[in-house]
């Protein structure tokens, strides 16, 4: 495979392989926090947080792990740091935001179990980043899930004005909306290169 | 949950997780994996399996240290016990079969991250004894299999006209390739939940016709 440039790489995780909507990742806050716009933004820029924090830990502890030949503690590793970072955030959101804190509720250490930050730091492994590359993916994917969780929130938002058949209210729409909205990146496909 | 669950085993202890509780279509967990590897019968049918296997290992495990884990520190460790298994479920299918590992992905290793095991942990296992844990583990891993091979031989009948790999239709059928791309995941999830909600209002229909009619009656 030829060296991807950094800017292929951002675009190619904000929007052709956007993390939500072509990868699957992060599906569960993508269905429960997007509800509203207040909370959805937020939340996208907590969990972008976090995933740069995760990515470069990851970074380093996957230069530490090859170095001692380690490799089968990865995965535990990295979901202990993930956690600690997730910590970190959950601290400093308490103390400079409560209500903000309050709103997102269970979700905010359910940031540990969102597969997009284990997932940005499981990628960049695999495909074997480097630190740079690293940091452009993470950002990439942070900003995608952002803008795929403003993105449902502001359509979930005018749907609640709308006439729905009462068969297909709650997650089976919410599902029904997602699909369109990935129907719709994939017209993305082919921009990263 | 009902907190007043009997510690006894019953049938319902296993059921729970395949009918009531369906772990993909009552309670909409552990998503990702969901949707994503369910492209295939055979990707959705191994997923389920690897992630029941972590399931009722985990769920043992919990259990047995339930006494012991700190009540502070206990997400922790379940996460860790988890982990554990995962790093050997990853290990064990790229021993078996190295297509199934590559076609699979990160997904193995995302199992860590599954909602409904650690939500299983938290819930259930760290408040039963080991043999009602496995149980109700073991159900859940039957329902969440299930659910995706529900979710991924539809993909892979309509997206190429196949199931397990053997062709069902003749040479003339035209696969919707929208099935085996990441929309066709939603578009089907939707429509079993479509399928049951259904099923259950005109339930509810029925009972409250049946219902209004004994009232008349009397």
């Amino acid at each position: 495979m030829a060296p991807e440039t950094l800017g292929q790489i951002f675009v190619n995780a904000l929007l052709a392989n956007n993390f939500v909507l072509a990868m699957f990742l992060g599906l569960c806050p993508f269905l429960g926090v997007s509800g509203r716009l207040s909370t959805a933004f937020p939340m996208g820029v907590a969990t972008s947080f976090v995933m740069l924090v995760a990515s470069l830990c990851a970074y380093g502890l996957n230069l530490l792990l090859t170095q001692f030949h380690l490799e089968f503690l990865r995965l535990i590793s990295y979901i202990v740091v993930i956690a600690s970072a997730v910590q970190l955030v959950e601290m400093v959101l308490k103390k400079f935001s409560p209500g903000l804190f309050r709103a997102l509720g269970i979700y905010l250490p359910l940031i540990t179990t969102n597969c997009a930050v284990l997932g940005v730091a499981l990628f960049q492994t695999a495909r074997e980043y480097s630190f740079l590359q690293s940091l452009a993916f993470s950002f990439g994917g942070g900003a995608g899930f952002t803008l795929a969780l403003v993105l449902m929130a502001s359509v979930r938002e005018r749907l609640e004005l709308s006439d729905v058949p009462g068969v297909a209210q709650g997650t089976a729409l919410s599902l029904m909306l997602a699909g369109l909205l990935s129907l719709a990146f994939m017209g993305f496909a082919g921009l990263g290169g | 949950m009902n907190p007043q669950q009997p510690e006894r085993l019953s049938m319902d202890t296993f059921l729970e997780g395949i009918w009531r509780q369906n772990p993909v279509f009552v309670m909409m967990l552990g998503m990702c994996p969901t949707l994503a590897v369910t492209v295939s019968a055979v990707n959705a049918l191994s997923m389920g399996v690897a992630t029941a296997f972590v399931l009722v290992a985990s769920a043992l495990l919990v259990s047995l240290l339930r006494h012991a884990v700190p009540k502070e520190v206990r997400i922790a460790t379940y996460i860790v016990i988890i982990a554990t298994f995962v790093t050997v479920v990853d290990y064990a299918i790229q021993a078996i079969s190295l297509a199934l590992y590559d076609a699979l992905g990160a997904f193995i290793q995302l199992i860590v991250v599954n909602c409904i095991i650690l939500g299983r942990a938290e819930a259930h296992s760290s408040k039963h004894p080991p043999l009602v844990a496995v149980t109700n583990a073991l159900g859940m891993g039957a329902g969440f299999t299930i659910g995706l091979f529900a979710l991924g031989s539809v993909r892979e009948i309509f997206g190429t006209g196949t199931l397990f790999g053997f062709p069902l239709f003749g040479p003339d059928f035209q696969p919707w390739v929208v099935m085996v791309l990441p929309p066709g995941g939603f578009f089907v999830l939707a429509a079993w939940l479509l399928l049951f909600a259904w099923f259950r209002r005109r339930k509810e229909r029925l009972a409250a016709l049946a219902a209004g009619g004994q009232q008349h009656g009397a």
